[in-house]
């Protein structure tokens, strides 16, 4: 809203009168666009008729407790997937992010202390790691998640690795369920362990020296210091992955995963349904809304962490000068400054 | 290996396919992001209303979802995206003139789905301009459009190119969804193919597949890398 006064003046009466009268006069066409390009066609098809909207929102219709049933059943298995995929990404990411840290570590070590073959041995085998967990990184960032999805669904039974079929307190947990886990991890996690790694990378070295300097391993440099911050730093970032992981459940179809997409599709097709239009609305307001909140979510973290640093931060004493003074100060409190005005 | 070699023509036609489709997305995507960008920052309260609803929709509904109701909905209400048959153009893509599934409904779907982040980009690029920028050329009378036309939006432009090329990249790589909607011979139309029609090992082809993937990705990636750096030695 800020950025509204700064590009335009605040308006007096006079352009008060004239924005309100262009407003109404927009509002007006909008209203017309709506009604010509949305209303009419769809009520030219007989898409608006309680035939094909009472299953979904008359509770009166003899199908809308079947339909909502089975709906729930969907919204079920795409949270269920989500929450699995969700859980399962966070781990293996925050596994990727501290393993290729140690070994990123582990490449300016000489062994010194061994003899020369087992040195040379060790340095070869960090290096061959490395290059592994950078082209694994690379193959399942750049795979579209729909192609690895439908990839270990396909590669696991071949493997003689199926995932078996599950049953968890009465909530059912196919084998399906598992590959498009098992796939959305894939890719997510080695997102979430990017972004992870260079949360860590971004922090003053003076982490990492201070934790050497008072004795700690590099993995416990790593697990206790770099770590907790980056997880912090990063968790904005974090639960928007998290939102993408949800809207990618819905890819579970291709699979043939039961999810809510694949629900709604297969009752829109049924014989005495046929309203696809309907369904496919339905199902895009309740991601609309459960994917709204996971946003304001991630919008209220980022504002509070924002203010804890601001209020951490300690003010660079201010000496008073004459005009021109902030130019001599050094660039790094410059720049605090001006993250404090901004 | 032998599946990759074989195979070597589809693959080829395939990455074809989905390069035009990802070439004609990102171009209807930046017309429709910028659109809305401007309906966004416009003085008028129901234009920003339509922007504003526009990108909460489309930022929050999975692509799967759009693409249903696009490729299988809209056909219900006659929308076939005929406007996409520009004359002249299908020469050069001559899948938007014939009625081989799908192709013009993914362009579609796609374009108005990136559009919304499109839209995000651009305008993190307008807020990441310094506000004394603005009021400085609002002390010195420059009208609305001068000052989005003079001050604003080339200083936006240089901030917003790399989320722009991000979101880019992320369409190349949604762009696969549609050969899994009956989109006819794309990368992943040819890939799913491959392994369930043809019976071929899953490995090889998910590689040469993604592959096909990186070639767009990569450079693209590079490229910004690039930008990104020289920003960085610029300021």
């Amino acid at each position: 809203m800020s950025q509204q006064t700064v590009l335009y003046d605040i308006p007096g009466p006079r352009t008060r009168r004239i924005t309100a009268v262009v407003s109404v006069l927009a509002g007006l066409l909008l209203v017309w666009v709506g009604y010509r390009f949305v209303y009419q066609p769809l009520a030219d098809a007989g898409q608006l008729s309680m035939e094909k909207w009472g299953p979904l929102i008359d509770p009166n219709h003899e199908l809308f407790p079947q339909v909502w049933r089975r709906l729930g059943q969907g919204l079920r298995a795409t949270l269920l997937a989500a929450v699995f995929a969700i859980l399962f990404s966070l781990l293996f990411g925050t596994l990727l992010a501290v393993i290729r840290m140690q070994l990123h570590a582990l490449r300016q070590r000489r062994f010194p202390g061994l003899p020369a073959p087992m040195a040379w041995g060790l340095r070869g085998t960090t290096l061959g790691l490395n290059v592994i967990t950078r082209v694994f990184v690379e193959v399942f960032r750049g795979a579209p998640v729909v192609i690895t999805i439908f990839f270990v669904w396909r590669v696991l039974p071949q493997l003689g690795l199926r995932p078996p079929d599950l049953n968890l307190f009465g909530l059912p947990l196919p084998s399906l369920m598992w590959s498009l886990v098992i796939g959305l991890m894939l890719y997510n996690g080695v997102v979430i362990g990017e972004i992870l790694r260079s949360g860590m990378q971004g922090l003053p070295r003076g982490q990492t020296e201070a934790a050497y300097a008072i004795g700690l391993t590099p993995n416990q440099t790593v697990l206790r210091i770099l770590l907790p911050q980056a997880y912090r730093i990063m968790l904005p970032a974090l639960i928007s992955q998290l939102v993408v992981v949800l809207k990618d459940t819905a890819l579970g179809f291709i699979i043939t995963y039961g999810e809510v997409m694949r629900t709604a599709n297969l009752l829109a097709e049924h014989r005495l349904l046929r309203n696809p239009l309907q369904f496919y609305l339905l199902v895009g307001l309740l991601f609309i809304v459960v994917n709204y909140l996971l946003s304001k979510l991630a919008e209220y973290t980022e504002r509070r962490i924002a203010r804890g640093r601001r209020a951490a931060t300690v003010r660079p004493p201010r000496v008073p000068t004459q005009a021109g003074g902030e130019e001599a100060e050094p660039a790094a409190t410059g720049a605090t400054t001006g993250d404090q005005r901004g | 290996m032998r599946a990759i070699v074989d195979n070597l023509d589809l693959f080829a036609s395939g990455f074809l396919l989905t390069f035009q489709l990802c070439l004609l997305a990102a171009v209807g995507s930046l017309l429709l992001g910028t659109v809305a960008a401007v309906l966004r920052i416009s003085p008028l309260p129901p234009l920003r209303w339509v922007g504003t609803a526009y990108v909460t929709v489309f930022r929050n509904v999975p692509l799967t979802v759009v693409a249903f109701m696009v490729v299988f909905g809209l056909p219900h209400l006659g929308i076939r995206a005929d406007f996409l048959r520009i004359p002249g153009l299908d020469v050069i893509f001559p899948r938007l003139g014939i009625e081989l599934p799908y192709f013009r409904m993914a362009i579609f779907a796609l374009a108005l789905y990136t559009g919304a982040f499109v839209c995000e980009a651009l305008r993190s690029g307008i807020n990441a301009v310094p506000a004394g920028q603005a009021e400085a050329a609002r002390a010195l009378g420059l009208t609305f459009t001068q000052n989005l036309r003079y001050v604003v939006l080339p200083q936006a432009w240089k901030a917003a190119v790399v989320p722009l090329g991000s979101v880019i990249i992320a369409m190349i790589k949604n762009s696969a969804i549609f050969g899994f909607m009956g989109l006819t011979g794309d990368l992943s139309a040819t890939y799913q193919q491959l392994i369930s029609a043809r019976g071929e090992p899953a490995i090889p082809v998910f590689l040469a597949v993604t592959v096909g993937f990186l070639i767009m990705t990569v450079p693209l990636g590079l490229l910004l890398d690039q930008i990104e750096k020289r920003r960085a030695v610029g300021r």
